[in-house]
């Protein structure tokens, strides 16, 4: 990031918006009076606003402690989806016919002038996404002529399918910071490296990369996964060899996805759908997933070899 | 001791294994972790909360795409997911390994442009696996049990690889942004914008080979069946 361009004014100002997102989920939770859990629903998106609005100004333990407290909720199963504006098949159907193709537009213009607006340098590649949303916004209003207050209830809508879920990567790399901060990777480090023969890049490359897809497999998320196989090995054994964290940040991630395609741990991707779809084994789609998937990661290996040193 | 430290790694996948509440789970792990660093004098105990803190607060980046999901709402509102429904429509006289192709195609691009079209649930099941079952019984009349429940399986694959092996390339998506956040945090200059550029080879290796395998499908059925005179 160039340090001349990033905003970090703009940025608070983006995450603000974050944290309005989720106080007015939390007011849509409030609101929701014959749900037995709205208040404590209500309370923990207010929990984590807090940090996106003012977590500059306050004290990092007092945000430690509301994380916390937070997650006490969550684990009490006091987190849940309150009553949202849904969408009817019929109402979809007559605005599709209504609107047509040009639908698709808002989303490609929230996906294209975010990269340019980053790569001309306007704005950081970190604001970029914010200030896309806002063209977004003008554009998805122009073409559909929404009522104004849309813009909150389908947000809220959205947040709260996703559920406490939507926090999972933030989390996580908050998560990968303490392991490092309490000497995680270190230890990790010190038991791979008898796998790793010293300087071998290609060695090192494909214990990356099984191992993000292995432990994909075993909890059934590419993004816990992430954190621990790049602290523990992605950074010791490429990165300080030499290797492009980026490159190595990009392909470890994918390498996980194949993990994801080939467990029955991934439950919403592999076996549910097999459910829904009357298939006659439960792992059918395993099954038609697993060669893809195996010469994906050897693809994986391979490219981090050749492109990322 | 020092072993002890992998304890939160343990716990992670343990939870995440047995399907606790992620939220907590995660937080848990932490604190385990950083407990036992505690107790090897490698932290002080308020310490945990305060890097638990300080991190969560540093990587609010992660979460920026809560400003985008109100547009793809009232996208879908209307009528987002119907048009694509009658676009995938216009390919209806093809054979299954390229109709998949085609959804494929269709799917994983929308996953590099945020535009989120998909699930088995919404389009799987009501349109591309009838539209696949029905190519095969046109092309190849009636299968066996065992080629009915591929191509079910390959009809799922479809919307899996598209949702992996594109969603990287989008620089406002979760995995982007967690990729370049652990990254960041680690103490390595990489921004969203750079993994997101950095995930399009695999885009169009994984769609290559995707569709070789889906094509492969169509001559397996082609030498088993023969081709259905109308």
């Amino acid at each position: 990031m160039d340090p001349k361009i990033y905003n970090p004014i703009l940025s608070e100002i983006f995450f603000v918006i974050c944290g309005i997102v989720f106080v007015a989920n939390a007011a849509k939770a409030f609101k929701d009076k014959e749900n037995p859990k709205s208040k404590t629903t209500g309370i923990f998106w207010i929990l984590i606003a807090i940090p996106f609005i003012i977590g500059k100004y306050i004290p990092y333990t007092l945000t430690g402690f509301i994380i916390c407290a937070a997650a006490i909720i969550s684990a009490t199963g006091g987190v849940v989806r309150t009553k949202s504006v849904e969408i009817a098949p019929e109402e979809a159907r007559k605005n599709a016919d209504k609107i047509g193709n040009v639908i698709f537009i808002p989303s490609l213009v929230l996906a294209f002038s975010a990269v340019i607006v980053a790569a001309t340098g306007i704005v950081s590649s970190n604001n970029a996404i914010g200030v896309s949303a806002f063209i977004g916004a003008v554009v998805v209003f122009i073409i559909t002529k929404a009522p104004p207050k849309s813009i909150v209830t389908e947000s809220t809508r959205m947040i709260d399918t996703m559920g406490s879920v939507s926090l999972l990567p933030q989390l996580l790399a908050a998560l990968g910071a303490l392991f490092t901060s309490c000497g995680v990777g270190a230890v990790v480090s010190n038991l791979v490296g008898v796998l790793i023969p010293d300087g071998s890049k290609f060695i090192a490359a494909a214990v990356y990369c099984i191992g993000m897809a292995l432990f994909t497999a075993i909890m059934g998320n590419g993004f816990a996964a992430f954190a621990v196989m790049t602290v523990g090995i992605g950074i010791p054994f490429l990165i300080s060899q030499g290797a492009n964290p980026i490159i190595v940040g990009a392909l470890g991630m994918t390498a996980g996805y194949c993990g994801t395609l080939i467990t029955p741990m991934a439950a919403n991707f592999n076996i549910m759908p097999a459910a829904l779809l009357e298939t006659k084994g439960k792992y059918s789609i395993i099954k038609a997933q697993v060669p893809v998937a195996l010469i994906m990661l050897v693809i994986h290996i391979v490219l981090m070899y050749v492109w990322a040193f | 001791m020092v072993l002890l430290k992998l304890l939160g790694v343990l716990f992670v996948v343990i939870g995440f294994i047995r399907k606790w509440d992620t939220f907590s789970t995660v937080v848990a792990a932490g604190i385990i972790t950083g407990l036992v660093a505690v107790f090897s004098g490698d932290i002080k105990f308020m310490e945990i909360f305060e890097i638990l803190g300080k991190s969560f607060v540093n990587q609010r980046q992660s979460t920026i795409f809560v400003v985008t999901v109100g547009i793809i709402g009232i996208c879908e509102r209307y009528g987002l997911k119907e048009k694509a429904k009658d676009l995938i429509m216009k390919f209806k006289s093809v054979t299954c390994g390229r109709l998949l192709s085609v959804w494929l195609v269709i799917r994983q691009f929308s996953a590099a442009f945020s535009l989120r079209l998909g699930g088995h649930v919404q389009f799987i099941r009501p349109l591309i696996l009838p539209m696949a079952e029905g190519a095969v019984s046109a092309k190849h009349g009636a299968v066996d049990e065992k080629d009915a429940d591929e191509v079910k399986g390959l009809a799922a694959a479809s919307e899996n690889f598209g949702n992996f092996f594109g969603q990287l390339c989008f620089m406002g998506g979760s995995g982007t942004l967690l990729v370049a956040s652990t990254m960041t945090e680690q103490g390595f200059d990489v921004d969203a914008l750079q993994i997101a550029a950095a995930s399009w080879p695999i885009f169009g290796i994984s769609l290559v080979v995707s569709i070789i395998y889906f094509l492969l499908f169509d001559m397996k059925m082609k030498k088993k069946y023969g081709i259905k005179n109308n």
